[in-house]
């Protein structure tokens, strides 16, 4: 009897392949994806509200990105080598566009992105600080000091269809992590045409109300007033992304059900025993539908101000908890069943290892860190003039 | 030529010993060795598993693990017990990959039987498919390998494999899987496991060789891979295989 396991399991599926880290790569890019199409809203479809919010979500997206791809790096067992996906992409492989499409959207798109919005404020605080500052601020203009109206229409412009290339990019970055899951035809935890769909839909959320839960924060730090159509707003889109995203998941569990399936007896076991927890309680009870109820108390009922705002955010934290359990139910329970179906196994995280505990804490502060740097670096709001 | 009837009969018997001694040869190294430099294109190889012959001895897995230093807790191949009642629900046991063998029957009044496992060499290999840098690969001769020095452990390609057959070696840090014991292969010699089987369950088989009794063993027994369902091309044919096996 091996310890931790129930049945049988093939023998060298006992040790789970894709730990904790693995959990965080979707969830970090679903973070980036999600914050970004939120920026779009304003800049394609000319959601004002949310205006307050365009740059933040850009600067969120950035840091994400930044960070997203370290968890991956840090799983592989000989990182040295990863170039070799640059280098010599198995074209057959779900896995080798990663690179390619990650590279896509952090310089074709999001870069760009942020350094039109903002260029007029680069040039700007290039000519006005000193120091080290300016010899930064000077190296991000990219030797473009016009800031003449006629350029800032065309920065308008090619920013706008930076924006609309964004999207579909956006969608492809999040869409390719739910396909490398939804691909793999051996598992059918993960085996569904919908996975790269449902991991679009929660990517959105989550990014949706991490935004919204940094703005909220930011304008507490900076003691400025909450912009409420602003956030009315976004909640509004949280609310419905979420709506999608749990009807989604809830049409592929109906789907497994009625179908009924080889996998079904085993999938069904594991559900109710290993991921009970993670996924019934904490996933679609206490994170998907505790804040959909919130979130649709909001737009049924009227609220004052600050209770609407204890609503969001208390909607956003358990969207962003519920989002993650998605993410570790996908890649954890994935593999707690044999392939036999014939057995479960378990998994424990380790605390001080190299895809730990401590290391996936470290990598979900690490984007926090960055976004802080950046907002120093790129503000997001107008800063107020210092007094005379 | 003048041959009494007591040569004849030493002549039969030193003959029939010769031709006993080849038989048994060509059994346990399914294929005749190649005679010339080995080339890759003249092969294609696989394997039978006939069920019924399959004793659970584990000596195929101690061989392979021997032969190919496969580390403690991991398995190349390994042997499977099924015990199935009628309700064809089966148990499945399999203590450390049967290195030692099986303890005796805890059910009675069901059938018994054993599975040898191993890589099925699919010929469309979702592990090939799915290997970001193209570490793993179909050798021209039909056998799936990994190149440990290029792989990045990512561990796709385990997740990828329907049959549980690969592990991340944990001194390479690579992904890890039986290779038909390439090495000895290439010199013309049976896999380990082969060779250690007592009652031959196990044929090593080169498709390609219209000499190789493969082609009478498929013309006249059934057979049926494994998870036929998952379309990989799997080139382990089993004979006799049971519907509860997975």
């Amino acid at each position: 009897m091996i310890p931790g396991v129930d049945g049988f399991m093939y023998p060298n599926e006992v040790e789970l392949q894709w730990g904790l880290l693995i959990v965080l790569y979707p969830y970090i890019t679903g973070l980036v994806a999600g914050a970004f199409i939120l920026a779009s809203l304003e800049r394609v479809f000319k959601v004002e509200a949310v205006r307050p919010t365009y740059r933040l979500a850009l600067l969120t997206a950035l840091a994400f990105l930044l960070v997203a791809p370290l968890p991956l790096q840090l799983h592989l067992g000989h990182p040295e080598r990863s170039i070799e996906m640059y280098l010599t992409p198995h074209r057959s492989s779900a896995m080798a566009m990663f690179g390619f499409v990650y590279l896509w959207y952090l310089m074709a798109v999001l870069l760009l992105e942020i350094w039109l919005e903002y260029r007029a404020d680069i040039v700007h605080l290039a000519q006005t600080t000193g120091g080290w500052k300016r010899l930064a601020y000077k190296a991000l203009t990219l030797g473009s000091m016009n800031v003449s109206p006629a350029a800032r229409r065309i920065d308008d412009k090619v920013g706008f269809a930076v924006t609309v290339i964004g999207i579909p990019s956006a969608f492809l970055l999040h869409g390719y992590v739910g396909f490398i899951f939804g691909s793999v035809k051996a598992n059918p935890w993960w085996s569904t045409p919908l996975m790269p769909v449902v991991f679009l839909f929660s990517a959105m959320a989550s990014g949706i109300a991490g935004v919204l839960l940094l703005y909220m924060a930011a304008m507490k730090l900076k003691k400025m007033p909450i912009d409420m159509p602003c956030v009315d707003t976004i909640a509004k889109y949280l609310f419905y992304t979420f709506v999608i995203d749990f009807s989604l998941e809830m049409l592929d569990l109906v789907h497994r059900t009625y179908e009924a399936g080889e996998s079904f007896r085993s999938l069904d076991f594991m559900v109710h025993t290993r991921l009970w927890a993670s996924h019934v309680i904490l996933q679609i009870c206490l994170c998907t539908l505790a804040p959909l109820a919130l979130l649709a108390s909001t737009q049924l009922f009227r609220f004052s101000e600050a209770k609407r705002r204890g609503l969001y955010l208390a909607s956003c934290l358990l969207v962003m908890i519920g989002i993650f359990a998605m993410r570790w139910n996908v890649v954890i329970g994935g593999q707690l069943f044999s392939k036999s179906f014939l057995g479960y196994t378990s998994f424990k995280v380790q605390f001080a290892a190299r895809e730990g505990l401590l290391t996936a804490v470290a990598l979900m502060i690490l984007p926090f860190v960055i976004f802080v740097i950046l907002v120093k670096l790129l503000p997001p709001w107008p800063e107020p003039e210092p007094p005379a | 030529m003048d041959l009494s009837r007591r040569d004849l009969f030493a002549a039969g018997g030193k003959l029939l010993i010769l031709a006993s001694v080849g038989a048994t040869f060509e059994q346990i190294t399914g294929a005749a060795p190649p005679s010339e430099a080995y080339n890759m294109a003249d092969h294609w190889w696989g394997m039978l598993v006939d069920i019924d012959k399959c004793i659970g001895c584990g000596n195929c897995v101690r061989a392979c693990s021997r032969e190919n230093q496969v580390p403690k807790g991991y398995f190349r191949t390994w042997v499977e017990r099924y015990q199935v009642g009628e309700d064809q629900q089966p148990q499945v046991d399999s203590p450390d990959g049967a290195i030692d063998g099986f303890p005796p029957n805890t059910r009675a009044g069901v059938k018994s039987f054993f599975v040898p496992k191993l890589c099925n060499q699919c010929k469309d290999s979702p592990c090939v498919q799915v290997c970001p840098v193209g570490a793993t690969y179909v050798s021209p001769d039909g056998v799936v390998l990994v190149d440990k020095n290029y792989c990045l452990g990512c561990r796709y390609c385990i997740q990828a494999c329907p049959y549980g057959c690969r592990y991340l070696h944990p001194d390479t840090n690579t992904a890890d899987k039986c290779t038909l014991c390439y090495h000895r292969l290439a010199q013309g010699l049976t896999t380990a496991c082969c060779e250690a089987c007592p009652t031959g369950a196990r044929q090593l088989v080169d498709f390609k060789n219209p000499r190789d009794p493969v082609h009478e063993f498929l013309r006249r027994n059934k057979v049926q891979v494994l998870k036929p369902y998952m379309a990989t091309g799997a080139k382990v044919y089993y004979k006799d295989l049971d519907g509860s096996v997975r």
